[in-house]
């Protein structure tokens, strides 16, 4: 309830942001993309053989329609799933809602315009960032559902597990989420580079040109990107004393209790300071870190497969 | 395949106007969200409530079983609670499992299921239309409601789209099963990103034609009156009937 509570002001505050620009254009063309959002996720890419994953698509809708408008389309495939499609339930809709549309967008637009501001102002440095992106967003929805599961869960699994088993198997989902984000962002842009809002302030000369992603660039921040989000991560894992979280299963926390939760809060920080710099703190660090390596080989691997082609290493780029 | 009328006939549904239907359903599955797994009770009341609502809405079975496959992932994760959980240990069959575990596997299986059940109860019993109808009057803003029926309109329409540029990728030698083949088949997405907004301006250019305002007109349909509310509080208040009762047989047992 509380998670639904934050999904509506989230929403909420972003229609707020809409105001300004033209609605009544904006409803019926975000109507039919947001039906494109939604195909896109029906249609299943490949994995490998037999298995296969599909799109969240948050990032790659914020991109394409901007911030607000995206988080508002993605909000409403999440919960016309629930309400008229009957795909998903109506337990945790505002659970889902968050995870799923708010995070995804608002995290991964915010990514997005981070890396813009590193890379050059060009259609290689838009494709690269959605790459970055939508690969962070994936990450970023499985990090909110290991903090939601702290506060909210009453299931004693120590914090580390879920969070080490989500943000890891959610690495590699957003390793193939930012290949497919991105050469779809490129082949809009190949076509009507005017469609893509996250692209509007590029001028038209800055457009022209193939898309040339240096492989092994996009791979190098790619692996920055993850170590940081690793390290990070995993010294928040391990503040989160083990103590905690036996409070929040033997009280029954349930989601109501907002109060509790800001002195959860505060105990988390209060533990951070203290246990932060420990070396227990560095050795999950480093094993976080491993984590990500082997992660980003197996996506490496499987980007040049993707990409295929027999040329040279130095040659090959995302196009 | 969306878009086929659903039945919409017998005693319950002609009364209930959409906008009761909606807040019946969030009102149950609230109830159900906040009740703690070991009220075991309560959640026998429940699914006696779920399966004389379902029967007497006259839902066919097989339509929530195959809504049921969604759970999937939900099961499995109760599936591993019991298993990686920490805290009390019991035997099962021989197997060590968490106590503390297989209480909260079995809420995330019960809850879940439930929700699903009665999501698919309402969306089975109440065309899309009227759902939209009913969100509306609850006030949900016009920009979304615009955005979900033309979302739901064209999805079917998209959906096949992208599925014929599949069968010519296929004649034209592409095996769009394996992870090399992602590229053409991102392009295609791509390129149906690139349709989709052409057809939102036409769309929008037509909807402009016929007098658009920026908000969906109201179909003449019936409000919802005390009748309504009074049917549409049943289930919640069973649902509060059973959680009363979860807690009193918990709390003396």
């Amino acid at each position: 309830m509380v998670s639904a509570g934050l999904a509506a002001s989230a929403v909420t505050i972003a229609m707020r942001r809409l105001r300004h620009t033209a609605t009544e254009r904006l409803a019926p063309i975000a109507g039919v993309t947001g039906a494109f959002v939604f195909a896109a996720q029906m249609i299943n890419f490949p994995i490998a053989a037999g298995t296969s994953g599909h799109l969240i698509g948050g990032a790659l809708a914020a991109i394409l329609l901007g911030r607000s408008l995206g988080l508002i389309v993605a909000t409403v495939v999440v919960v016309s799933q629930a309400l008229v499609f009957a795909d998903g339930g109506l337990t945790a809709i505002g659970i889902n809602v968050i995870n799923l549309a708010v995070v995804p967008t608002l995290g991964g637009y915010t990514v997005f315009s981070l890396v813009r501001r590193v890379l050059p102002a060009s259609k290689s440095g838009v494709v690269a960032a959605t790459g970055l992106a939508s690969g962070a967003s994936v990450v970023l929805g499985a990090m909110a559902f290991s903090l939601e599961w702290l506060f909210g869960a009453t299931a004693p699994v120590p914090f580390d597990t879920v969070f080490g088993a989500m943000v890891g198997v959610h690495l590699l989902i957003g390793v193939g989420e930012g290949i497919v984000s991105a050469l779809v962002v490129s082949s809009v842009l190949a076509a009507r580079p005017d469609l893509v809002a996250g692209a509007r302030d590029l001028s038209r000369s800055q457009l022209r040109g193939p898309v040339r992603v240096p492989l092994r660039a996009l791979v190098m921040s790619g692996v920055l990107i993850a170590v940081t989000l690793a390290g990070v991560a995993s010294q928040f894992a391990s503040s989160a004393p083990d103590g905690l979280e036996r409070v929040v299963v033997d009280e029954g926390l349930a989601p109501t209790a907002a109060a509790s939760a800001s002195s959860l809060g505060s105990g988390l920080f209060a533990g951070y300071a203290t246990r932060g710099v420990d070396n227990a703190g560095l050795s999950l660090a480093v094993a976080g870190v491993s984590g990500v390596v082997l992660i980003m080989l197996v996506g490496w691997g499987l980007l040049s497969a993707t990409l295929g082609g027999r040329a040279a290493p130095s040659r090959r780029v995302l196009r | 395949m969306f878009f086929a009328d659903r039945a919409d006939h017998g005693p319950l549904q002609d009364g209930l106007a959409p906008e009761a239907r909606i807040i019946a359903a969030i009102g149950f599955v609230g109830v159900v969200a906040f009740t703690p797994p070991r009220w075991a009770a309560a959640f026998a009341v429940y699914t006696l409530v779920v399966v004389g609502a379902v029967g007497a809405l006259g839902v066919s079975p097989t339509a929530i079983l195959r809504r049921l496959t969604v759970l999937g992932p939900f099961l499995v994760l109760a599936l591993l609670l019991p298993v990686i959980g920490t805290g009390d240990r019991m035997s099962v069959l021989g197997v060590a499992l968490s106590v503390d575990g297989l209480w909260s596997g079995w809420g995330i299986a019960a809850k879940g299921t439930i929700g699903t059940v009665i999501s698919a109860a309402l969306a089975g019993t109440t065309p899309t239309a009227r759902i939209l109808l009913g969100l509306q009057r609850l006030r949900v803003p016009a920009l979304m409601i615009t955005i979900a029926a033309l979302m739901i309109r064209y999805v079917g329409l998209i959906g096949d789209d992208m599925a014929r540029m599949r069968t010519a990728m296929i004649m034209r030698g592409h095996d769009p099963r394996w992870i090399w083949q992602l590229r053409p088949l991102a392009r295609s997405a791509g390129a149906s990103f690139v349709r989709s907004f052409e057809r939102g301006e036409r769309v929008h250019a037509a909807m402009l034609a016929r007098g658009f305002t920026g908000s969906m007109p109201e179909l003449g349909d019936r409000r919802a009156g005390w009748r309504d509310w009074f049917l549409a509080s049943i289930g919640p208040m069973l649902a509060a009937a059973g959680l009363a009762i979860g807690w009193y047989v918990e709390a003396w047992s």
